[in-house]
């Protein structure tokens, strides 16, 4: 894409934690340092699989001054595309791979009194980082974490370990469900809440905290949407004279840059507004999975967000 | 490239002044012989040898008096460098950006040594030789964003960036053109461009603030903006305007081709790391009429180009009563010949003036 350079790390070392989580730790190639880095940010990791160029966001989990390396965890998803599956499959220590400088959008709120964070399943990740940088500046925070089970509960040792008083794990085989509304009643003025997981865990925190009185600005949450397979689809792109076939397995924004179309990104999973493209003509149903655009301008038919979503009809048209 | 610093003024006597090689660098900033508002966003990745797109911070024959001028205006009114309390991180990225800039950009005038924490910082143009430690404000002999902006020059903006807005959050502002870091502390973009006339009504701000906010971590971009001031002063500022607004009126159309600068800023536009704050850098150039029409497609541009701004803009940006006066002296270095896009001097390529 047009923007900073990537960076070019090998793969030092890959650890399984679980039956779903992997960790993989990543260093320049040439032996210098990595930029530093605002916990909450991801990078977006490029995997060669065979003929396809697989581009997925992970949130950086390592120390953000940390220079030497970056760490992500990758959840193994079985049902999506085959990203995760490429990681956990494909990727072996001493490879070579190429990231993207670090982008946040779930950044904290450095003038929050204190950091609430709640957490489901691979969510945690981004806390990891947020918490490194929150001790190093003596910040108030504490840790809400949702798992499956305790053989699922990625991290859940590291936490308690080293911060006993500050993280609460609950577990769903066991029925553990976290009490939102006791625990946000009981937080100081000026508490500023993190959710990240799961799209119902997202959904639930937002409208729960709204309902009892907290401000929207005070509430922050990232959800990754991967693209969904679907059924293939033929774009007309007007500006550089392409028709372009997309695959059932493929994004949109994909089948763009596969035809040599430069098209901007930053996360690719529907939250930054980066790709949205104008719509010029169309013939069909928009199917619209990102979180950027308002609901309007989804029934306008005017734009889309190429990294999400979808079209299924007879001809689209699109300002590319 | 040796540089000398000017030994000058920008207040009193105004004894500023540009060299033959800071008028040739001067960043002319019209493109062609017209001007209305565009979001004219480009990347701030180096450009032309000694221009001064080169480097990521430009340093040129003004610095040390620069700086001389911008010490004199923090000790008047000590509210023109603020921080607010979550902005400290930020400044360190902003200490860090420019001394790793600095060091590497024009090592022969600073120095930066780092041993994990322990920073030595060396200024030879200023004679600044410190150690400190990274991150440990009680180390240095202010917070971190003004330490490292009394010695660089240009204002710079420091944004927090949250609810998909920017907010004025922090800065160092002592060369603006006529608006007031403490007016605006802690405003948000649209609010801190509210006076800006005709660039709400085309989408401008909207434009423009989704560009930014995703400015990405090492791709910096930049623009250039530009108004006109009477005399070569660097604070223009609300606070100053009884000492400055009056010397609009000491134009003579003897003395305007000396007293009348067109005032330049290089807007340039980093992500912050450790914070994800955006910093902003205004750096302004000052050059006299004089001095630009010597450039003959400068002289040729400038006439065109001021007289076809609309009215509303020339009012903004308060050079109105004195347009015609202006017209008056630059109409004598237009001949009516063609110019070439850009905005590059040309000087092998452009014809001279018919006389």
């Amino acid at each position: 894409m047009s923007g900073a350079e990537k960076i070019a790390v090998r793969v030092t070392e890959v650890t399984p934690l679980n039956d779903l989580v992997t960790r993989f730790r990543f260093e320049p190639v040439d032996g210098g340092l990595l930029p530093t880095f605002s916990g909450g940010a991801h990078t977006v990791v490029e995997m060669q699989d065979g003929a396809i160029t697989r581009l997925n966001p992970y949130s950086l989990m390592s120390d953000p001054f940390d220079q030497s390396a970056y760490t992500i965890s990758v959840r193994r998803d079985d049902e999506g595309r085959g990203g995760s599956l490429f990681m956990h499959k494909s990727v072996s220590v001493g490879d070579e791979m190429v990231i993207s400088n670090p982008v946040n959008l779930f950044s904290l709120d450095l003038r929050a009194k204190k950091h609430l964070m709640i957490a489901g399943g691979i969510g945690i990740t981004p806390f990891l980082a947020q918490i490194k940088q929150l001790d190093r500046a003596h910040g108030n925070w504490e840790l809400h974490y949702a798992c499956r089970s305790q053989a699922l509960g990625s991290y859940v040792d590291y936490l308690t370990d080293t911060h006993p008083n500050d993280v609460n794990v609950y577990y769903d085989d066991q029925d553990q469900a976290i009490d939102l509304e006791n625990l946000t009643d009981r937080q100081p003025l000026g508490t500023h809440i993190y959710v990240c997981g799961p799209k119902g865990m997202i959904n639930w925190v937002r409208a729960k905290s709204t309902d009892l009185g907290w401000p929207r600005e005070a509430i922050h949450y990232e959800e990754f949407l991967a693209p969904q397979p679907g059924k293939p689809f033929e774009v007309k792109l007007a500006v550089s004279n392409k028709v372009i076939q997309v695959g059932e397995q493929e994004s949109l924004l994909e089948a763009i840059e596969r035809a040599g179309v430069d098209a901007p990104y930053l996360c690719r999973g529907g939250a930054c507004g980066m790709c949205e493209t104008r719509v010029i003509d169309y013939t069909g149903n928009f199917i619209h999975r990102d979180h950027w655009l308002e609901d309007d301008e989804h029934a306008s038919g005017e734009k889309i967000m190429p990294c999400v979503s979808r079209f299924e009809g007879k001809t689209l048209v699109l300002d590319r | 490239m040796t540089l000398q610093f000017n030994d000058e003024t920008f207040r009193d006597d105004y004894s500023f002044h540009n060299s033959e090689r800071a008028i040739k660098r001067f960043p002319f900033p019209f493109d062609k012989d017209s001007y209305m508002y565009v979001v004219n966003m480009e990347q701030h990745r180096g450009g032309p040898s000694d221009s001064i797109y080169e480097m990521r911070f430009d340093v040129d024959e003004h610095y040390v008096s620069e700086m001389r001028d911008r010490a004199m205006v923090l000790a008047d009114d000590p509210l023109r460098c603020q921080s607010l309390p979550h902005m400290t991180l930020a400044g360190w990225d902003l200490l860090e950006l420019i001394m790793v800039s600095k060091s590497e950009d024009y090592p022969d005038l600073f120095q930066l040594h780092r041993d994990g924490d322990k920073w030595h910082w060396i200024n030879k143009p200023l004679g600044i030789d410190d150690h400190f430690t990274f991150m440990d404000e009680t180390t240095l002999p202010y917070g971190p964003m003004e330490y490292i902006t009394r010695q660089t020059q240009g204002d710079f903006c420091v944004l927090d960036q949250r609810d998909d807005n920017l907010w004025m959050d922090a800065g160092t502002i002592t060369t603006q053109a006529d608006w007031s870091l403490d007016f605006d502390i802690g405003m948000n973009f649209f609010e801190w461009h509210a006076p800006v006339p005709l660039a709400h009504e085309k989408g401008i701000f909207v434009r423009a603030l989704k560009f930014l906010l995703n400015i990405q971590q090492g791709a910096p971009a930049r623009r250039l903006n530009w108004t006109m001031t009477v005399n070569p002063l660097l604070d223009t500022s609300p606070e100053n305007y009884h000492k400055w607004g009056i010397q609009k009126t000491s134009l003579t159309p003897e003395n305007i081709g000396a007293k009348q600068h067109l005032r330049v800023e290089l807007q340039t536009f980093f992500r912050l790391p450790r914070s994800n704050a955006l910093v902003f850098p205004i750096r302004c150039y000052l050059c006299a009429f004089q001095d630009i029409v010597s450039v003959p497609k400068w002289g040729r541009r400038l006439h065109r180009v001021i007289r076809d701004l609309p009215e509303e803009l020339a009012t903004y940006k308060g050079f109105i009563d004195n347009r015609p006066m202006m017209l008056d002296y630059l109409s004598k270095f237009d001949d009516g010949q063609d110019t070439s896009n850009g905005i590059w001097p040309e000087l092998d390529s452009e014809p001279p003036l018919k006389t």
